[in-house]
C-alpha cells in the first residue's frame, strides 16, 4: 500500500500525518507514508485544499481531517 | 437565560451586592463572555455546515464560466462559504487559474476570503451591534469586487509564476458527504477555532468593560477622529506589518472604538490587518511576481483607505 500525505507544511497535515501513522500502527499495518509538499505535485492529484490523503494514487479525502473511523475504512 | 447565570454568580456565589461599580462590571463581563461564546458556537457551526456544501471543487466549477463583474461578485461571496486555511492559498490559486478563472475573479475570492470572517462578524454583532456587523460584511465584498475587477483590468497574466499555467489538473469527482460527516467536520472545526480565539474574546470583553469607565475619551478623538483627514491611511499603514486573524485584531478594535477613533478607520485598520499581512504575502511569492504582488498591495491599500473615508463621512 502506498500513502500520501498532502500538504505544504501547516498544523492540520501534520495532524493527519500523525493519525495516519497511529491508524497504521493500530491495524499492525507496515506501509509507506510520504509526505508531499510541492504544489505542482499536490496538484496532480487534482488536490486544491490541503490536507489530502492519497492512497494508492486514489485522493481519499481533501480540505479536511478524517475522522479516526474513516481513516480505519481507507487504510483496512 | 445568561442573564440569569450572570446573576447567579455574581449575587449568589460571590455574594456582591447589586449597584456597586464592581458588581455592574463583573455582571457585564460574564454576561457578555457567555452571550458571545454561544454565538460564536452557533455560528461557526452552522457556517461549516454551509461550508461542507462548498469543496473548493465545486467553487472552481461554478467560477470557471463567470466573467468579469458577475463574476466578481460571486467569487468574493464564495471566498466567505469555501473553506480553506491559509495554507491552502497557493494550490487554490493555481486551482483557479488553471480552470480558466480570470485573474481578477480569481483576486476577489482570495481578498474575500481571509477578510469577511465569521468570526469576527459575531464579534462585531455582539460588542457593537448589527449596525457595523453589517457595514463590516458588505465593505470587505465591496473591496474584494473592486480589488478584483482593478487588478482583472491591470492585465497581469504575465506576472503569474510560469509554472501556475503548466499544471494541469485531472478531473476529481466532487466528494458527496453524509451528514454525519459533515457534523463531524463542523464539530471538529468549531471546537478548532473556540480553542484558537477564547483567549482573545475574553481579553477583548474585559478590556471593554475596563476601558468604559477610566479611558479619556477624547484622547483618540484628537489624533484619530473623523477630522483628521490623514487617520485613515495612517491606519491602514500600521495595519499591515502586523499579522493577526479576525478575532485578535477584535480586542484591539474595541480599544479603539471605545476611545473614539471613527468607525470608518477602525474597518480600515482592520481590513488592513487581516488582508494585506506580511506573510500572506509571502504565500502568495509562491504563485506571483513581486510585480503584481505590489499591484495587489497598492490596490488594496488604496481600496480600504477609500472605504475608511465612506464611512467616516456617512456615519
Amino acid at each position: 500500500m502506498e500513502i500520501k500525505v498532502l500538504g505544504a507544511g501547516c498544523a492540520k497535515c501534520n495532524q493527519l500525518e500523525a493519525l495516519v501513522k497511529q491508524t497504521l500502527q493500530e491495524l499492525g499495518k507496515e506501509a509507506n507514508v510520504e509526505k508531499v509538499t510541492d504544489f505542482p505535485t499536490i496538484m496532480s492529484f487534482g488536490v486544491m485544499a490541503t490536507p489530502a490523503l492519497v492512497v494508492d494514487g486514489k485522493v481519499k479525502v481533501s480540505g479536511r481531517i478524517p475522522s479516526a473511523a474513516e481513516v480505519k475504512s481507507f487504510l483496512g | 437565560m445568561f442573564e440569569w447565570i450572570a446573576d447567579l454568580v455574581v449575587y449568589q456565589w460571590i455574594g456582591l451586592t447589586k449597584g456597586e461599580h464592581l458588581t455592574e462590571a463583573l455582571h457585564f463581563f460574564i454576561y457578555d463572555v457567555m452571550k458571545i461564546l454561544f454565538l460564536l458556537t452557533v455560528i461557526i457551526y452552522a457556517v461549516s455546515i454551509i461550508r461542507s456544501f462548498f469543496p473548493p471543487e465545486r467553487t472552481k466549477k461554478i467560477l470557471s464560466h463567470k466573467r468579469e463583474f458577475l463574476g466578481n461578485i460571486v467569487a468574493a461571496l464564495l471566498g466567505v462559504v469555501t473553506p480553506f486555511c491559509s495554507c491552502s492559498a497557493v494550490p487554490m490559486f493555481i486551482g483557479l487559474v488553471e480552470s480558466g478563472v480570470p485573474l481578477g475573479v480569481t483576486f476577489s475570492f482570495l481578498i474575500s476570503s481571509p477578510m469577511v470572517n465569521e468570526v469576527a462578524l459575531v464579534m462585531l454583532f455582539g460588542l457593537f451591534g448589527w449596525k457595523i456587523a453589517g457595514i463590516y460584511m458588505a465593505t470587505g465584498l465591496t473591496v474584494a469586487v473592486v480589488g478584483g475587477m482593478m487588478i482583472g483590468r491591470a492585465k497581469m497574466e504575465d506576472q503569474v509564476a510560469d509554472y501556475v499555467y503548466q499544471v494541469k489538473l485531472p478531473e476529481t469527482e466532487i466528494e458527496s458527504l453524509t451528514w454525519q460527516q459533515r457534523h463531524d467536520y463542523a464539530l471538529q472545526y468549531t471546537k478548532d477555532i473556540l480553542k484558537k480565539i477564547w483567549i482573545y474574546v475574553i481579553v477583548a470583553i474585559a478590556i471593554g468593560g475596563l476601558i468604559h469607565g477610566y479611558a479619556p475619551e477624547d484622547f483618540l478623538v484628537r489624533y484619530a477622529g473623523p477630522d483628521n483627514l490623514f487617520a485613515v491611511p495612517l491606519a491602514v499603514l500600521i495595519g499591515v506589518p502586523l499579522y493577526s486573524n479576525a478575532a485578535g485584531t477584535i480586542p484591539i478594535v474595541h480599544v479603539l472604538m471605545e476611545k473614539g477613533m471613527a468607525v470608518g478607520t477602525v474597518l480600515a485598520f482592520m481590513m488592513a490587518v487581516t488582508a494585506l499581512s506580511v506573510p500572506e504575502m509571502i504565500i502568495l511569492k509562491q504563485v506571483l511576481k513581486p510585480k503584481l504582488i505590489g499591484v495587489f498591495v497598492g490596490i488594496m491599500a488604496v481600496t480600504i483607505t477609500f472605504v475608511g473615508y465612506l464611512f467616516n463621512a456617512i456615519l
